[in-house]
């Protein structure tokens, strides 16, 4: 599973930083980054979902890899 | 230091005496169809909104009134969303929903950038602001934020009823802007004044609403003024020496800066923890479950957020069209209910009830779009700590008068008076 973040539609929310801190982090203006490549270890699905679901923005995109 | 010439004079001499603009005839009492008739400003609309909201979401999902000298008010999340996202259509010009339309060409800058300023100057007065609104760098007041928020509680020193709006949740966010803004922190009691004047004085009179404002903007001239002489590290010196586009501010995007940041901090999160602290008075069990439980008070506070959003903002329509079925004309008022938005079925499950650990909470109490709530990390710190030392100091209260709570009237909607009985 990946994570990505459509830098365009973030507004800075930190829903994700703030619910999924060893996903998401924030820049120096405060608009959401993912952490390191965006893959999502294992275990940690659970907690990637909760930050997509809670963007008020829509700006999270989840990539289930098959 | 050579003196700022900027403002050696005052920068509203140039605006004249009265700032032009539309003024159209004041509508005030009863409304007869919220359909069509609606008005923020009566006392059914501050006591409780909710039903009033509720009721248009399902037979006039965007109501007219012909007050304020024309507006509409949508209901739906969708519709909320939509407009929010619209700048091309809908402009941020005036954001305060009254009986005075600011004149077309401050847009789009409009009298207090960024939450004044239309694409695509918003873009990068907002900018300047952001990187000291992180959630980062508002970590840096909690200790300060803590230790006030025992203080008001010591304060209480041991009366059995107190008033949580007017002694605890006020204090909090006016003292933390302060110390940001670098402003004296016993001028407290003033800022209210000035936050009050602006936000519940919209039925005024055009002179009286002028010599209130006028105030406020004389003590933001002494403050800036007393920074020139005396620069130090705050937002004030920060605003007063910062570029764009290589040169420094206009003086009156220095001064309407801070009057936004004076105002939209101070009222907006006054009422947000007035609000939850109301709701967990009249509901022990959520408030027995978040005593019990303290990792559940972020997930609380968003559902505080959601269920009690206590900012509604104002767009103007730019031009005359069809919009969603409404015949929306130039200059007409959109009321941008978030609080409505934030209790649509259609967005959430079991919409009308507060459920303290909700787990999908895509709510929209600071906005949408690029507006988004420059203060949001602030504010969440603000209330989240707020209620903590309260929980953990005060576990048992309840209202101690249902009948003697009030409410805030306008755009920002929070408890006034909060008796709580304390144990
Ligand atoms: C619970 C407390 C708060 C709530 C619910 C709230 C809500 C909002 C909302 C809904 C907007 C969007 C305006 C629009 O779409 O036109 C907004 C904008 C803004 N807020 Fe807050 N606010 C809160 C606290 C604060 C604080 C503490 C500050 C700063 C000290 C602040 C500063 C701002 C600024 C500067 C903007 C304008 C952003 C822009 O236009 O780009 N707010 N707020
Ligand atoms: C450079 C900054 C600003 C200046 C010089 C300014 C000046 C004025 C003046 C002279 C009026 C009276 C207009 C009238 O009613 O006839 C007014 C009205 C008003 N201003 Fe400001 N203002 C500024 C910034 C702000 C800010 C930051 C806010 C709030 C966030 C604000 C909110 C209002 C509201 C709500 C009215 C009421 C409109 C009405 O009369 O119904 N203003 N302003
Ligand atoms: S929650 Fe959404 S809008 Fe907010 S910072 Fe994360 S990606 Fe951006």
């Amino acid at each position: 599973m990946k994570i990505q973040i459509d830098s365009e539609v973030c507004q800075g929310h930190g829903r994700c930083y703030d619910l999924a801190p060893s996903l998401f982090g924030d820049d120096d203006e405060g608009y959401g980054q993912v952490l390191r490549t965006g893959l999502v270890p294992p275990g940690e699905e659970q907690s990637a979902r909760l930050a997509v679901a809670n963007c008020p923005e829509r700006a999270i995109e989840l990539i289930e890899e098959t | 230091m050579a003196a700022d010439e900027r403002f050696a004079r005052d920068f509203r001499e140039a605006r004249g005496e009265e700032p032009e603009g539309t003024r159209n005839e004041i509508v005030t009492g009863p409304v007869s169809d919220w359909a069509a008739d609606f008005s923020h400003t009566e006392p059914e609309w501050a006591a409780d909104p909710y039903p009033i909201q509720d009721d248009l979401r399902q037979r006039c999902p965007i109501a007219h009134t012909e007050r304020f000298g024309g507006g509409w008010l949508p209901t739906r999340y969708a519709d909320v969303a939509a407009i929010a996202y619209d700048t091309e259509r809908f402009s941020s010009r005036s954001i305060i929903m009254s009986n005075f339309r600011p004149p077309r060409d401050v847009a789009p800058i409009g009298g207090s950038p960024p939450i004044s300023s239309d694409p695509p100057f918003h873009r990068d007065a907002r900018k300047l602001l952001l990187p000291a609104f992180t959630k980062t760098a508002v970590a840096r007041q909690e200790p300060a934020t803590r230790a006030l928020c025992h203080s008001l509680i010591d304060a209480f020193d041991g009366q059995v009823v107190v008033d949580a709006a007017r002694d605890y949740a006020q204090h909090i966010p006016m003292r933390v802007i302060a110390d940001m803004l670098g402003f004296p922190p016993a001028d407290g009691p003033q800022f209210r004044q000035f936050v009050e004047n602006t936000l519940e004085g919209i039925n005024l009179p055009p002179d009286e609403r002028i010599a209130r404002m006028s105030a406020l903007f004389d003590y933001l001239l002494a403050q800036i003024h007393d920074h020139i002489d005396n620069p130090r590290e705050d937002l004030t010196t920060f605003l007063i020496n910062a570029e764009l586009y290589g040169r420094k501010l206009e003086p009156s995007h220095v001064a309407g800066t801070m009057a936004l940041l004076l105002i939209a901090g101070i009222d907006t999160t006054w009422s947000a923890i007035g609000a939850s602290l109301w709701h967990l008075a009249r509901v022990p069990a959520d408030r027995e479950r978040l005593v019990a439980d303290p990792a559940l008070l972020p997930a609380a506070l968003e559902e505080f957020l959601r269920a009690y959003a206590p900012v509604t903002m104002a767009r103007l329509v730019k031009q005359d069209m069809q919009w969603h079925g409404a015949d929306m004309k130039a200059d007409d008022w959109i009321l941008l209910s978030f609080p409505a938005a934030n209790r649509d079925p259609a967005q959430f499950d079991r919409a009308a009830e507060v459920v303290i650990d909700r787990q999908v909470n895509r709510h929209a109490a600071f906005g949408l779009g690029i507006h988004r709530c420059v203060g949001s990390h602030l504010a969440r710190m603000e209330l989240r700590v707020a209620l903590d030392v309260w929980l953990s100091r005060i576990p048992a209260f309840t209202l101690a008068d249902p009948s003697a709570v009030t409410w805030s009237t306008g755009q920002i909607r929070g408890p006034r008076a909060l008796p709580l009985r304390l144990g």
